[in-house]
Formats: structure tokens, C-alpha cells, sequence
């Protein structure tokens, strides 16, 4: 039937041409949806390649076939053919007078050629041309062509006729002129910056659509360069004032909404321009107020402008009364049954969180129901939102879910996303080491091939670190317990190749220092990690090292070692190996292997990958086999440059005068050949900077600004510095701190096996006593899911209060309030943008300190501020500019504190607040090892204020 | 901005393909069919929205909506709003409808040029121009109006002077 259908159609299209089409065009078609293979098409595209060939290079083709073989050279390369030997055709046809043949040429060469390409030279004067014609139908057609063809080099060339257009007495031309320029603006800003002026006067351009066309470069100016505009908000209020009473003409209406993609593009600018300005916030109350009273929820364009305005009130200051509105369209949203719904709802919640920490409380459930929906889109933006909220009480059951779904993912694109943000959350807020290492060894064996190879060093460098401080006897727990959890999962088949690498580095470290397994035990185990994955290198030479690193304990603690038969085969089968660097490794473990314990000892001492390794760049341990062989009569050594020197003489006086001079700067003439009298000529000249002037030159400054933006990049990436406070710190703060911190680990039952659900398990198997006793409706798992996620004053656990006796409350108080004390004891602010319930105190007076700082620097800028606010003064005829510019700048400087402070949160744990922490910080990385180039404290003081 | 609007039936055949930023044809291939190989997982009575920044980079959305063998595909970045473009979708079918009565697949491959040029009135140059049908169907039909003319007489007929724009 209904191919009845189609074929009726095709023969009622066929005998009436449809749109100018011909038989042999639905024949293409046809014979093409029905080919059975790739190679079949192929083949039928192939044929028609073919005849378009022949057919376009005959003469006098009618006018009508010469369109039609062009679209069906379109419709070829749409299918992913190559068509480029038509490009010349349809560049000819837009020189053609027929506007038929014109406007098919601009379609085909719109689609096939990019600006770049080397036939756009021959259009360009075409446009020009047709930018002038009469028939404003030419016009667009040509319009359309600068948008896509036009580059950087050519806008000049039609620039002058688009500007004209903007006056042209057809609204539509006047519409795409503004486009087209605003493509040049994208293109090339400052080929236009001159006429950023036309866009201001359009925008009261007596035909609505015109205005509506300018709003998309202004949308593009002013997120560039919010200052300049400030004078347009009352404008645009207006505008948006006038759009939402019906003003414009009722053709303007969609779906009974006046005028929507106008409403939202005037609120998308508006949020622009009113971030944190508090004056110009106010202004928007009202029509803000007005667009939640009279949108239409029912509709999705409605919808649309809803969700526009609560992503306009998290941009600006908003009154308590729209905030409350917003949550109340949220919450419409997330009660809807439509996925769409759903996802703008949790989207807004995500926004609204950042300035109203309270309001995802009450949509816990919705939030849970979210995260279990069969719909990955929506998932997936769930997850997001649970990252934004994350903090040291929800940290472990929200890392746990965001594991599963990372697991569950075929996806690799978004497996690295969420692995990377595991690692950053982990990192964070760890409640504790042994937790840190589960989800790492987690996030390693689901995704090891995807995460960064900083974070596999940087969990090496947490083990071999541990706590940082002097308690030796957790940090050797805490290796164990790696040791451990290694040995159970390393004969897992095909593992990552990164993560293999950590478990043999921590293996051949500590996996015989605590004594619970023997060298021969663990000795095996690697050889069967370098078996298994033989074709991986570095895999191989970490295991190699590992071994040498565990007979070298054996050997200087005056054990027997006797090497396993298998690793005494890997060993020789390295020893041939065509890798040198596995060679190497075979070689020297063989050759520790016949040394003496005293010399192993020194060689590989226990525990010391932490040690700075000192390099003595003057080799004065030699000194004594100097003295003796100049004693026996050598020639004492004569450095490269005396000798050279000395040839000089000798030989060449002039030229050696020039390479003095040359020898510290570029050279601009061509290296002469090199003189055999003088074979050490060039490469004096070859190395400009001396070597020592790397070391002791003035090195500080550039040390510290280099070690600065790694800081920065770093915090950008994965905020790897993150780790180190959190566990490195607190040492050198004071003891009281760190031995704070161990307790509640011991409380929650975490102690040391359990993996990285014991504490959620453990808190959450005791709710489920008192859920028995509760009302069936809500799905008990789910409540106390919330419960976990959303902390302390949450509503379901309210209700649980009233409806359950004290069994639920002690429960609550193990699985919250101990992980909650953490953080808080510890001294530096724990970059927790959006805690619920931890109060920011101590983090806003250190907050608010470089803003004091900055107060004096801002004088001068209060002066800028007040005349840039004179001039919407003017425009706003209001009496009350004097005013308005001390509350606008005051307002700034308290958005600036509000806006930033989740930033300054983290430059202040990575640089330290105050000089006596970055003195403990430096003094903590150079212990290290970590960090040897910032040498001066100091300097990050005067950096930072 | 939108950065590309794509028709594809369900077989993943394209239909339409405009990309707003120029790309090579073999690039064009490979997002068409990591589209459709995202959309023909999806299940039924799920949202149409994607985050696809493993195709197009980073912040891009796609929208969809499925009409009986046709997908309707609009991708585009963090400046527009999710459910405006779905409406934008909307828009662009009720053209259609309008412009072939009752369209279908069928309509939209064979009449390719038309699409284009109903296509070109909606979104210019990655941003949206017009969503009221009606002006667009009037824009369309007066194009092809005078390409009918232009056609039938080679040179442009004296009509046509009445187009000029008044300056």
C-alpha cells in the first residue's frame, strides 16, 4: 500500500516536472534509496558522475537541464562523492544573467566551496555586481553567497554595497545585510569595528524583524565587551516590555506567543549585561515579573521563554520575589511529564544552585528519578548538576553512582569526561586515603586508557607520600592497603596499560615492606604482569624496575635471594630484546644482582622515591682520581673553549674576534663550512646561551612565573594541586587537625577494607531499619538516597523525623556529621562552591581580603566607572547619575566578591592566602621534591596581596 | 549559533545537509552518520536534546525530531535555547507542510533546491531570520514565481523592475 502510494506520487511528480525536476533526477533518486550495498551505490553514482561529465561540457544546454545537473552534482556530493569537477560550472553559473541559473549557481557553489578556495576570486566580482542590482531577489541570493564565501581578504571588496544595503527598501534585504555583517564581525572583527555603530541604529529599524535580525550581533558585541553597552539595557527593557503587551503587529505571533525567538534573544542579552549590576538588574524586575505571570506553560515555545528567564535571573541579581518565581517554574518543569521538561528543569536547577543552595532540596526525589530515567540526555545532565553540588558529605555516594554509570558507558568521549571528573571530586573530598585509592583503582580499571598519565603519578606520589606528615605508621597502612587491593586485582585480565603501571611501581615500592608477603610472592607476580602484557613496553620496564627494586630490599636487608626460574627467563629473554631500554633494565638488575648488600643499599635504598637526588654538576668526587693521575704524570684537562681559543690564535685572529662578538646573539648570515683546523669552532657558535647561565643566572623570577601558570594550567586541567593540600597540608598546620581527621574514618567503619561503598553502606543499613516502620508511597532506596545526596536539613528526612523515632537521627548524624567535620577542621577553605549547610565563614573573610586590597586600585577605576554610568545617566534621563555611580561600582565590587569567590576558593588553596602559608607551602614541595623552581615564597605574597 | 541543519530518513540517509561553517565532504559524512548512529539508539519518549561535543566540540547541542521516516537535526552551540530550536524544528515543518500540502520524505529529495530556499529564509547564516511560515512561504513562492519567468523568457521581463527595492 504504501508503496502504491509513493509510486503514485512519483508518477503524478514525474509527469508535472514538481519543482523543475526531470525523470532521469527521480530515476537517480530511486535507483540510489534502493541500492542494496555501499559498492551498489557506488557504482550508480559513479555512472551518473559520468554522464554529468559529459553533459555539462556540452553547448547549449537549455537553461532548465543545465539547473537540474547541478542539483544533481549537489545531491552527489551530499551523498559523499566527489563533484569537484563541477565546481567550475556552477561558478560560471552565477554569472549568468538567468536568475534561475543564478540563484542555482549560488546554492551549488554555496555548499561546495569553502572562502578559501581558489575559485572564489572568479565570484567575487559577480557579487559585487548583484549586490547592486535592482531585483532585490539577486540581491539575497547574493547576500546568502558573501555570508559562506566571503574571508577576511575579500570583505573589503563588498563591504561598502552591504553597508548600503542596510537602507535598502525591502525589509528582507535590510535583515540579511545586518547577517551578512554580522558574519564579517565573527569573521573578522576588526575589518567592521568601524561600523558597530550601524548595528545600534538598526535596532530601531521601523520593521520589527530588522530589529529582531540586529539583536543577534548584539548579542555577539556585547558578550564581548559588556561595558559599552550598559546604556542599552533600558532599551532593550523597553523592547522586551513592549514585545510582551502585544505591541508588535499580530503576524509576529507564534503559538499565540508575541514574538518568542525576539523575547529570548532580548533576555539572553539582557542576562549579559546585567551580570551583577545591580542597578541595571533592577530595571528588569518588572517585565521579568510580568513574562511568569503571562507565559504559557502549556505550550513549548512558552516553555522556551520560561526557561530563558530563570537562566536570566542566575545571570543577574535578582529579588527574592523572582527567585521564588523560578523555582517555582522549576519546579513545573521537573513535575512535567516531557523528558524536555525534565532536562530544563534539572538545567535551571543547576543554574539557580550557584545563588540559592536551598532550592534543590525540594526537588530531591525529581533529581533521583533524573538519575534513574532510561533516557541517557537526561542522565547524563543529572550528573552534572550532582557535580556541581558536590561536597565532603555527598561525596562518596555521588562518586559511587557516577563510577556505575562511567562503567556502564560505551561511550568514550564521555567515559574520559566523567572519569576526569571523578578524579577531581575524588581528589577533593576524600574522607579518606583508603576511599581515595578504591575509586582511583575504580576509575583505573574501567577507564585507565582514558584518564590523564598525571593522575596515575599523582596517585603514585600520594602513596609514596602518604599523609605527608610524621606519622609513619598510617602511611604504611595506607600502603598495605594499597599493596593489598592490588594483588587482588592485578590477575584481572587486560587491564590498562597506565594503571599496570602504578600497580607495579607501588608493588615493587612497598609490596615487600611490611613483610606480609615474601619477595618471592610478589617476584612472580610481576613476572607474570610482564608476561601477560609482552607486547607492552612500558608495562615491561615497569616491571623489570619493580623486580630490581624488590631484590635490592632483599639483598640489603641480608636475605638469600634466590630469583625465580621464570623471572630468571624474563630476564634473559629482556636481555635480547630489541627494545634498548628493556636491555638496559635487564643488564643493571642482572648486574645488582651480583653486588654486595652495602652497594645495593646505596644504589636502591629503601623507600627514598621521594628523595631528592642531588647532582654534584661539578663532579668533585672525582677529585681525587685527578690529583692522582696528574700525580702519575696526564695533562690536566684544558676546557673546550681555552682550547678552541687557543686555535684561534694561531690560525685566524679576525674571525674569532667576530665569533666573540657573535657567540651571544643570532646569527643572520649562513654558517661557514667547517674548517678542519677547527673542529670546534661551530659548535661554539651553535650554542649561544652558555650552559652554566641556565642554572645559576637570575632564575628566581622566571622560576616562580613559570611554576605560577603550571599552577594555573594545571588547576584548569585536573587540579592535581588539589590532592597535595588535602592531604599534604595539614601537617604542617598542626597536629591536632590530622589526628581530627582519622577518628570519624574509624567511626564510619571505614577502616581499611571496606571499598568505596562501605560508608555508604554502613550509614545507610541503618535507615533501613526505621524504613519499615515509614509510609509505603516513596520508594525507601530512593529516600535515602536523597538523604545521602542531599545532606543534613533535607525534607524527606524531615518527614522521616516525624514518622520515625530516634532510630533514624543517630543514623543521620555517623553518615553526615563526622564526614562533615573534616573539612571544616581543617584549616584551609575547602574549595566547596556550593556547600549547603557548612556556613562560609572563615572562607568569606578570606574571601573578601584581596578585594580590600583591590579597593585602592579601584579609586581610579571608580572615577572610569562613573562616566561610563554618566552616559546611561543621559540615556535613561534620570536625575540620579551621581548616585547610581557609587552604588553600580559598589554593587561590582560585591558581585565581584559573590561571582568570584568559588575562584578565589581555589587560587587560595593552591597559592595560599597569606605568606605564612605559602612559606609552608614551599617549605612542604621542596621536602618534597616536587617542585624545586619555586625557591621564593615571597614573591607569590606580592602577587597575591 | 546553529552550526549545521540535517534531514535523514531512518535508514540514516541524508536528506538535507547545510553546515554553517564550511567542512570537507568527508567531515560532513562522518558527523551525518555519528548523528544518526546516536539517534537511532535512542529509545522512544525520550528527550530531544543531545550534548554532542564528541562530533562537533566543545558546548554543542543537537535537537531532534522524528516525523514519521524523517529526522529533522538542528546542531548548535551554548547561545541558543534548547527548546526554541525544537520550536524552530516546528517551524520548518509547518513550511514544508504548507509549501508541498502533506509533505513527506519524498517532497524533500525531490524537490532539493526548494528545500534549500525554504531552508535560506529560516536560518541565514547560522542565526535565525524568520519563523513566521507564512512570510517565508511568501518569500519562497515569489523566488519561484520569477525563476518561472525568468525561464520562460531569457532575458529579465519587465515585471520585474517592480521588485526593485525602493531606495
Amino acid at each position: 500500500m504504501e508503496q502504491l502510494k509513493t509510486i503514485g506520487r512519483e508518477l503524478a511528480m514525474g509527469s508535472q516536472g514538481g519543482f523543475g525536476q526531470s525523470k532521469e533526477f527521480l530515476d537517480l533518486v530511486k535507483s540510489i534509496g534502493e541500492s542494496r550495498s555501499k559498492a551498489e551505490e557506488d557504482r550508480i553514482v559513479l555512472s551518473e558522475i559520468d554522464i554529468l561529465k559529459r553533459k555539462l561540457l556540452e553547448p547549449d544546454v537549455p537553461k532548465r537541464k543545465m539547473k537540474e545537473y547541478m542539483i544533481r552534482l549537489v545531491y552527489i556530493e551530499m551523498l559523499g562523492h566527489d563533484a569537484s569537477f563541477g565546481y567550475i560550472h556552477a561558478v560560471k553559473m552565477t554569472h549568468d544573467d538567468n536568475l534561475l541559473l543564478k540563484r542555482t549557481g549560488y546554492l551549488a557553489v554555496t555548499l561546495f566551496l569553502d572562502e578559501d578556495h581558489d575559485l572564489i576570486i572568479l565570484i567575487v566580482n559577480t557579487i559585487q555586481k548583484d549586490l547592486r542590482s535592482d531585483n532585490y531577489l539577486v540581491v539575497c541570493a547574493a547576500l546568502n553567497a558573501v555570508c559562506r564565501l566571503i574571508n577576511e581578504e575579500t570583505i573589503p571588496a563588498v563591504l561598502p554595497q552591504v553597508v548600503d544595503l542596510l537602507n535598502h527598501g525591502k525589509e528582507a534585504v535590510r535583515k540579511k545585510a545586518i547577517m551578512a555583517l554580522h558574519r564579517f564581525h565573527r569573521k573578522s572583527p576588526s575589518s567592521v569595528s568601524h561600523l558597530v555603530s550601524n548595528f545600534r541604529r538598526k535596532l530601531c529599524d521601523s520593521d520589527p524583524g530588522v530589529m529582531g535580525a540586529t539583536l543577534c550581533p548584539l548579542f555577539d558585541l556585547i558578550s564581548e565587551d559588556v561595558a559599552s553597552y550598559k546604556d542599552l539595557v533600558s532599551s532593550f527593557v523597553g523592547i522586551l516590555k513592549q514585545v510582551t503587551e502585544r505591541k508588535l503587529p499580530k503576524s509576529y505571533d507564534y503559538h499565540q506567543m508575541p514574538a518568542p525567538f525576539i523575547q529570548i534573544k532580548l533576555l539572553k542579552i539582557m542576562a549579559l549585561l546585567s551580570s551583577g549590576d545591580k542597578s541595571a538588574s533592577e530595571m528588569m524586575y518588572m517585565v521579568l515579573g510580568d513574562l511568569f505571570r503571562k507565559c504559557d506553560s502549556s505550550t513549548n515555545i512558552g516553555n522556551a521563554i520560561l526557561y530563558e528567564c530563570i537562566r536570566c535571573i542566575s545571570c543577574i541579581i535578582p529579588s527574592p520575589k523572582l527567585l521564588e518565581d523560578a523555582a517555582e517554574a522549576i519546579s513545573k518543569f521537573l513535575k512535567s511529564d516531557s523528558h524536555n521538561l525534565k532536562y530544563m528543569g534539572i538545567d535551571g536547577l543547576g543554574r539557580l544552585i550557584k545563588i540559592s543552595s536551598d532550592i534543590a532540596e525540594q526537588h530531591q526525589l525529581a533529581v533521583i528519578d533524573c538519575l534513574e530515567d532510561p533516557d541517557d540526555t537526561l542522565k547524563r545532565k543529572t550528573f552534572e548538576l550532582l557535580y556541581k553540588m558536590t561536597k565532603s558529605s555527598n561525596v562518596e555516594v555521588i562518586v559511587d553512582r557516577m563510577i556505575d554509570y562511567m562503567i556502564s558507558i560505551n561511550d568514550n568521549h564521555y567515559k574520559t569526561e566523567i572519569a576526569s571528573r571523578c578524579v577531581e571530586l575524588a581528589e577533593q573530598f576524600a574522607p579518606s586515603n583508603q576511599w581515595f585509592i578504591q575509586i582511583m583503582n575504580k576509575v583505573f580499571e574501567h577507564a585507565g586508557d582514558l584518564v590523564n598519565i598525571k593522575v596515575a603519578h599523582n596517585l603514585m606520589r600520594l602513596i609514596a607520600e602518604g599523609f605527608g606528615e610524621d606519622d609513619d605508621d598510617a602511611d604504611n597502612k595506607l600502603r598495605l592497603s594499597a599493596v593489598e587491593s592490588y594483588l587482588q586485582i592485578i590477575s584481572e585480565p587486560k587491564l590498562p596499560s597506565l594503571f599496570l603501571q602504578v600497580i607495579s611501581w607501588v608493588l615493587g615500592e612497598y609490596g615487600t615492606a611490611d613483610g606480609k608477603y615474601s619477595a618471592s610472592y610478589i617476584s612472580g607476580k610481576l613476572c607474570d604482569v610482564a608476561d601477560a602484557y609482552s607486547s607492552d613496553e612500558t608495562v615491561k620496564g615497569y616491571a623489570v624496575s619493580a623486580l630490581m627494586k624488590i631484590y635490592a630490599f632483599e639483598i640489603a636487608s641480608g636475605r638469600k635471594v634466590d630469583v625465580l626460574p621464570e623471572c630468571q627467563s624474563l630476564i634473559e629473554e629482556l636481555l635480547a630484546s630489541h627494545s634498548t631500554d628493556l636491555q638496559q633494565r635487564a643488564y643493571e638488575l642482572q648486574a645488582l644482582l651480583a653486588l654486595d648488600a652495602r652497594a645495593v643499599e646505596s644504589i636502591l635504598p629503601l623507600d627514598a622515591s621521594c628523595e631528592d637526588i642531588e647532582v654534584d654538576k661539578d663532579l668533585s668526587f672525582l677529585n681525587g682520581y685527578i690529583q692522582q693521575a696528574i700525580e702519575s704524570g696526564a695533562q690536566p684537562y684544558v676546557s673546550e673553549r681555552e682550547r678552541s681559543g687557543g686555535m684561534f690564535e694561531t690560525t685566524d685572529y679576525h674571525s674569532q674576534d667576530h665569533h666573540e662578538v657573535t657567540s651571544h646573539a643570532l646569527r643572520f648570515e649562513a654558517y661557514e663550512l667547517p674548517k678542519p683546523s677547527v673542529p670546534s669552532q661551530p659548535s661554539a657558535a651553535l650554542v649561544p646561551v652558555p650552559e652554566p647561565s641556565y642554572y645559576s643566572e637570575p632564575h628566581q623570577p622566571i622560576s616562580t612565573s613559570s611554576s605560577v601558570s603550571e599552577r594555573e594550567s594545571s588547576e584548569i586541567k585536573l587540579r592535581l594541586d588539589g590532592v597535595k593540600q588535602k592531604w599534604g597540608r595539614p601537617s604542617y598546620q598542626s597536629s591536632t587537625s590530622a589526628s581530627s581527621s582519622t577518628p570519624p574514618q574509624a567511626a564510619n567503619g571505614t577502616s581499611t577494607h571496606s571499598d568505596g561503598g562501605g560508608v555508604a553502606s554502613s550509614s545507610s543499613s541503618k535507615p533501613r531499619s526505621s524504613y519499615e516502620s515509614k509510609k509505603p508511597e516513596i520508594d525507601p532506596e530512593k529516600q535515602r538516597l536523597a538523604a545521602s545526596l542531599f545532606g543534613g536539613s533535607s525534607s524527606s528526612s524531615r518527614s522521616d523525623r516525624k514518622s520515625s523515632s530516634g532510630g533514624h537521627k543517630p543514623a543521620k548524624g555517623t553518615a553526615n556529621k563526622p564526614l562533615a567535620t573534616v573539612p571544616k577542621e581543617s584549616p584551609i577553605p575547602v574549595p566547596d562552591l556550593l556547600d549547603f549547610d557548612e556556613p562560609t565563614g572563615t572562607s568569606d573573610v578570606a574571601a573578601t581580603d584581596p578585594f580590600k586590597e583591590l579597593e585602592g586600585l579601584m579609586e581610579s577605576s571608580r572615577q572610569d566607572g562613573g562616566g561610563s554610568t554618566d552616559v546611561m545617566g543621559l540615556y535613561s534621563t534620570d536625575a540620579s547619575a551621581p548616585v547610581k555611580t557609587t552604588t553600580s561600582v559598589d554593587s561590582l565590587l560585591s558581585e565581584l566578591s559573590d561571582s568570584s569567590r568559588g575562584t578565589y576558593h581555589q587560587s587560595q588553596t593552591t597559592k595560599g592566602p597569606n605568606s605564612k602559608e605559602a612559606l609552608e607551602k614551599d617549605a612542604l614541595v621542596r621536602q618534597m621534591g616536587v617542585n624545586p623552581t619555586s625557591q621564593n615564597p615571597t614573591l607569590f605574597k606580592d602577587l597575591l596581596g | 549559533m546553529i552550526k549545521a541543519v540535517m534531514m535523514m530518513n531512518t535508514q540514516g540517509k541524508p536528506r538535507v545537509a547545510k553546515f554553517y561553517d564550511f567542512l570537507l565532504v568527508e567531515k560532513q559524512q562522518e558527523l551525518i552518520r555519528g548523528v544518526f548512529s546516536v539517534l537511532s539508539s535512542r529509545p522512544e519518549n525520550v528527550s530531544n536534546f543531545l550534548e554532542i561535543d564528541s562530533l562537533f566540540g566543545p558546548d554543542s547541542r543537537l535537537v531532534y525530531k522524528h516525523y514519521a521516516t524523517l529526522y529533522f537535526v538542528l546542531v548548535f552551540d551554548g547561545s541558543e535555547n534548547e527548546l526554541a530550536m525544537l520550536d524552530l524544528i516546528q517551524v520548518l515543518v509547518e513550511t514544508l507542510d504548507k509549501c508541498f500540502s502533506n509533505v513527506c520524505e519524498l517532497d524533500i529529495v525531490f524537490n532539493y533546491s526548494k528545500m534549500h530556499t525554504v531552508l535560506d529564509e529560516i536560518v541565514f547564516g547560522g542565526q535565525v531570520l524568520e519563523t513566521r511560515s507564512d512570510e517565508i512561504l511568501k518569500a519562497v513562492e515569489e523566488i519561484s514565481k520569477l525563476e518561472a519567468a525568468s525561464n520562460s523568457i531569457s532575458l529579465v521581463p519587465k515585471s520585474v523592475s517592480g521588485w526593485r527595492g525602493g531606495r
